[in-house]
């Protein structure tokens, strides 16, 4: 390894990145604008639920139900006067929730029966669905202990169980501080995977590497020198939306800066491995793209970002297990959430240096210095 | 034919298939050092596929081929650090100025940093670069690039070079001037091995083989080549002699 042709190497691809002023506002401003889309896009947390009633009762008691609902200000209700009407704005995914209270409702609770309304939930999109009607129980749940209160003011001589629930991490629940973390590391992969699956392809189709290919530079030299660029750029730009998640999405960062860096550092190394080991095996620009992209969807959705990896079959799980992103998005965080140190990710950090080490050997062992 | 200290190149029933396509078909030739040897050919004979499994990026598909002492087939790294390259498709860095571009390529092939300025002026002043060295080189002209690119390969100051059609869409002017410097570089000792499609230029050589499908059609120097081909007609020159091969 020479390390005078690693630096000029270095310097060539820094200039040929930056001195072109589109592809600067690239490298900068793209990670931001991703992070700030996604940021905001990916929310399991239901500020809205709109609701049809259809209100058959129309006593003070059905008002009551109304107001317990509207009390909360999640649920907006409009109000409908048939089955028909209810179904059709079901159907055109226009009300989430719809609830029928039935005309005997006032009596029925009157004389101390159980009344049954009906709630309608729309269940296409099934985890928002579940949520809703979690929900919609809970303020019927409080409704009816109000109820009971109002209709038997006895005093209760059975002990009972209260929970004292403590949220620890991510007090609020705030899908945002899970998802935001995992965003962060989503985008640095995904454009250290594009910029350098295209880094040697670049020179294929330019014909330099013709030039290259016939000095005695060394393959490991070669993939040395296209790694340390992008690598450097992938950690400005993970600073860069890291600074950004803080202040702008509020996420608490509770770990070690350090520690984040030195994950960074090596989850970069499997990400710009595979980048330059498809560059390595592709023959055109549009080849390493088809294939960047045939990687990025299971690495996106095996790596327990939205879908759990403990809910996937055992064999699918083995291949989460060989993802980056997975151990990437523990350590993540954990280190952001949680403010875990160290010690508790050496099987992740393990596990990274491994895979980041083969997909680089990988790269060198493929790239051939010989054009058949 | 045997590789002797003379032959700084030596190929013998070089061959080279693509599938069922043969490019180069059991050519064997010799050069030797200081000597301007041609290739000649038309378009796909086969000069450029020997061109590269003579740098050692084409692996041979059989025959045996020798550069600066050194195997083609298993010694190809070695071969790399003793020639110049310049590839028939310009092949240096159009984001790079001229001057970058040789700066890069001589730390490829790690010439310490003390001697880049010495070097880089050199090359500079030979191939009259200084007004443009700091322009961005795919803003260049052909001609300016087909210098530039001349310039870059002899940086390491390599004892043989191979120029792969380096005259090809270049100004007559510009065609001669190169001419002249690859004369000057052959008389300091410099093993030059081109390629080319012009029967003009090819008389610059000192000896030629004349290609046709893969296959050696005629070997010599360029009066012997025409003597031969020629007898009868006193005047005649290279493309007379390519014309009655082919006919």
């Amino acid at each position: 390894m020479s390390w005078l042709r690693i630096r000029e190497l270095i310097r060539k691809e820094f200039i040929q990145l930056f001195r072109d002023a589109k592809s600067r506002r690239v490298l900068i401003v793209a990670p931001i604008i991703q992070l700030l889309v996604f940021g905001y896009v990916v929310n399991y947390d239901i500020s809205k639920i709109s609701v049809a009633l259809l209100d058959h009762s129309r006593t003070p008691e059905s008002r009551e139900l109304t107001t317990a609902f509207t009390g909360n200000g999640i649920f907006y209700i409009k109000e409908v006067f048939n089955q028909n009407q209810m179904e059709k704005l079901l159907l055109e995914g226009r009300t989430d929730l719809g609830i029928i209270v039935p005309p005997d409702y006032a009596d029925t609770i009157r004389i101390g029966t159980t009344s049954e309304i009906q709630i309608i939930v729309d269940g296409t999109t099934s985890n928002m669905a579940s949520i809703r009607v979690s929900y919609a129980m809970q303020v019927l749940e409080r409704l009816n202990s109000m109820l009971l209160q109002e209709f038997y003011p006895l005093h209760l001589t059975y002990g009972k169980i209260d929970n004292r629930l403590r949220t620890w991490y991510n007090p609020n629940m705030d899908s945002r501080y899970y998802f935001v973390p995992g965003i962060v590391a989503f985008v640095v992969m995904l454009i250290s995977l594009l910029l350098t699956s295209i880094a040697i392809i670049k020179e294929k189709e330019a014909g330099t590497m013709e030039q290259l290919i016939v000095t005695p530079l060394a393959p490991v030299e070669f993939i040395t020198g296209k790694t340390i660029p992008y690598a450097i750029i992938s950690l400005v730009q993970m600073i860069a939306i890291t600074i950004f998640a803080i202040i702008w999405f509020r996420i608490p960062m509770n770990g070690s800066i350090a520690l984040l860096f030195f994950a960074t550092c090596i989850f970069l190394m499997s990400s710009l491995g595979l980048g330059l080991f498809i560059s390595t095996v592709s023959l055109t620009q549009q080849q390493a793209m088809m294939s960047t992209f045939f990687f990025i969807l299971p690495i996106f959705m095996l790596s327990g970002f939205v879908f759990p990896i403990a809910n996937m079959p055992v064999i699918v799980q083995w291949i989460a297990y060989l993802n980056p992103l997975t151990h990437f998005l523990i350590i993540l965080r954990g280190v952001f959430l949680r403010g875990a140190g160290i010690s508790v990710f050496w099987p992740q950090i393990t596990a990274l240096i491994i895979i980041g080490f083969l997909l680089l050997s990988g790269s060198v062992w493929r790239f051939k210095k010989r054009l058949d | 034919m045997t590789p002797s200290g003379d032959n700084v190149i030596y190929a013998e029933n070089l061959t080279k298939t693509f599938g069922a396509f043969t490019a180069v078909d059991h050519i064997s030739f010799s050069v030797s050092r200081g000597e301007i040897f041609g290739f000649l050919g038309s378009n796909g004979s086969g000069k450029s596929t020997t061109i590269r499994m003579l740098c050692g990026i084409l692996m041979p598909t059989s025959g045996y081929g020798c550069v600066a002492g050194h195997d083609i087939a298993t010694e190809p790294e070695l071969i790399k650090k003793s020639i110049g390259y310049m590839s028939q498709k310009f092949s240096l860095y159009g984001e790079l100025t001229p001057y970058e571009n040789l700066r890069f390529f001589l730390g490829i092939y790690k010439v310490p940093a003390r001697q880049w300025e010495g070097r880089i002026r050199k090359a500079i002043e030979m191939t009259h670069l200084s007004e443009i060295k700091n322009r961005l080189t795919k803003d260049l002209s052909q001609g300016w690039k087909q210098r530039l690119a001349l310039a870059s390969s002899l940086l390491h100051e390599p004892e043989i070079l191979f120029l792969d059609e380096p005259t090809s869409g270049v100004d007559p002017v510009t065609r001669r001037h190169f001419w002249n410097f690859i004369g000057h570089l052959s008389r300091n000792g410099m093993t030059v091995f081109v390629t080319t499609h012009y029967m003009d230029e090819a008389r610059n050589c000192d000896r030629l083989v004349m290609l046709n499908k893969g296959k050696t059609v005629i070997s010599g120097s360029p009066s012997q080549i025409i003597g031969s081909t020629c007898p009868d007609r006193p005047n005649a020159d290279l493309n007379d002699a390519f014309i009655s091969i082919m006919s």
